[in-house]
């Protein structure tokens, strides 16, 4: 037994016996919780705008998870992979939130400027390209849907979540006014991810 | 000179002093604003609630003490800001390095309740205390051929972790035409709320623009220089494209990556809303400074 699979082994014997719907439940408690902060103070004298990032990091974090299901088993044998649609849901609710908050809250309804700020401000495109993108695979996010389309081609479609997770990144990056290290270091990793993938595998 | 411009109210007219720092309750004046276009006449009379203390002071931008909002208010109370020492050169009759006591002593300070709207399209409205920049100017006094004015803020950093991790140019350097500086809403503020400028607010004392956006009201001034030449401007030398020389507030001119037709006023919580940014923020007197100037050009 290697010291990696000491490591692995039993994760992934507890990982075996926990249900996925825990993940759901987990990544849907922290909504109302941060509503709460920003509505008591907690998240500084500007909430919209705190809650608003918040959220939208959250998103990327979770497609980052996502993303690192698949690496994490072919170097690590960590197998999480049961997991990783309830992970890509609730990278779409949070994403949902985020959008909502945006149109709520932060414009305010103000339609035209939005219709505007869609279509002339790069970084607002991106974000909204992001999230149109994540529609298809949330919709196809059942076992149905595998079904129906096939494996491969289920396979082919949730690809997407590449390009999803690159511009979601790049959308965070553009929203500051200077280089700010943190939006820098969520490409890093989701082009990291990305690359691990292209790595010819060794074994047969 | 001091006096020039007036609130029509003041908050002490309508609230008692202990309850300033508390209540938000609090009408400040404005003369009707015109919009320039001749369209008419909007927001005859409108009430400016000061923010409260803590909101002036806990979301800030002042680079020097790191990139996010609360960063000024957790890393710049390390900064002494007495003694402090501003050198006035360039092209003035009494050039020098001046102590702050010495300076303000014979400046006329005033209270002015101004909107301040930042570039990044959120505002406060802050009760300033301070004085005219166009007294000190005066008392430098401005040599003939002069056109320009340029601050430069303090660089200290052993007490400004920006300013070691290097996150933009420093110093902090921004200019005005001398017209602009010598108008009498440009003030040079050393309080708010009748107390000294909070470190993050850019204490011991700092320039106030009311119809630019925020960042040319440079803080924690240790050098101003009279000049016949357009001085470099910081975040100007970041992104030319992004932040012009005059960057007055105009809710016709977007910045590349967001619309300036609107802003929120900090102070409002989850539920706060959007209100219409004005030209020149509302400060119409200044329109004059620019006749025939085209302003989507000269952003």
């Amino acid at each position: 037994m290697s010291a990696l699979s000491k490591v692995v082994d039993p994760i992934n014997t507890f990982a075996r016996k926990v249900p996925t719907w825990l993940v759901y439940v987990l990544y849907a408690l922290p909504i109302p919780f941060f509503f709460y902060l920003a509505q008591t103070g907690g998240l500084g004298v500007e909430p919209i705008n705190a809650l608003e990032r918040e959220m939208g990091e959250i998103t990327l974090q979770l497609l980052i998870i996502g993303l690192a299901i698949t690496p994490a088993r072919k170097y690590l044998g960590l197998n999480l992979l049961k997991f990783r649609r309830a992970i890509g849901v609730m990278a779409f609710v949070y994403v949902v939130v985020h959008l909502g908050i945006w149109v709520l809250l932060d414009m305010s309804l103000r339609w035209e400027q939005m219709w505007g700020d869609i279509w002339k401000r790069p970084y607002i495109t991106i974000g909204m390209v992001a999230f149109l993108a994540m529609i298809p695979l949330t919709v196809t996010s059942n076992n149905w849907s595998v079904r129906k389309l096939g494996a491969a081609s289920w396979r082919k479609i949730h690809k997407l979540v590449y390009p999803i997770a690159v511009l979601g990144a790049v959308h965070f990056i553009m929203v500051q006014k200077v280089w700010e290290v943190e939006p820098l270091m969520y490409l890093t990793v989701i082009l990291a991810l990305l690359a691990l993938r292209y790595i010819p595998s060794r074994k047969a | 000179m001091a006096h020039r411009w007036k609130n029509t109210f003041t908050r002490a007219d309508v609230t008692p002093e202990p309850l300033w720092l508390n209540r938000r309750a609090v009408l400040a004046g404005l003369a009707g604003a015109t919009t320039l276009g001749g369209v008419g006449s909007v927001a005859a009379q409108e009430a400016l609630e000061p923010n409260t203390w803590e909101q002036i002071t806990t979301y800030n931008n002042f680079y020097e003490f790191g990139t996010g909002k609360s960063d000024p208010a957790d890393n710049a109370g390390d900064m002494v800001t007495d003694p402090w020492e501003i050198t006035i050169d360039g092209m003035v009759d009494n050039p020098g390095t001046f102590s702050l006591q010495d300076l303000i002593a014979d400046m006329t300070m005033e209270e002015r309740i101004y909107r301040f709207r930042c570039v990044e399209a959120w505002a406060m409205v802050i009760p300033w205390n301070g004085f005219e920049l166009a007294d000190l100017l005066n008392k430098a006094g401005i040599q003939t051929g002069a056109t320009y004015v340029a601050f430069e803020t303090a660089v200290l950093p052993d007490v400004m972790p920006g300013v070691r991790r290097n996150v933009i140019e420093f110093p902090y350097v921004e200019g005005l035409r001398l017209d602009e500086a010598m108008h009498p809403l440009t003030i040079m503020a050393t309080g708010i709320y009748d107390r000294p400028l909070a470190n993050q607010s850019g204490a011991p004392i700092r320039l106030v623009v009311p119809w630019k956006y925020g960042f040319k009201s440079i803080k924690s001034i240790v050098k101003i220089t009279v000049t016949n030449e357009q001085p470099p401007t910081t975040w100007n030398k970041i992104n030319a494209r992004e932040y012009g020389f005059y960057s007055n507030v105009n809710p016709e001119v977007d910045h590349p990556r967001w619309s300036q037709a609107s802003h929120r006023t900090i102070g409002g919580g989850l539920f706060n809303s959007r209100e219409d940014t004005l030209m020149f923020n509302g400060y119409p007197e200044v329109a004059s400074l620019y006749d025939g100037m085209d302003l989507r050009e000269n952003y």
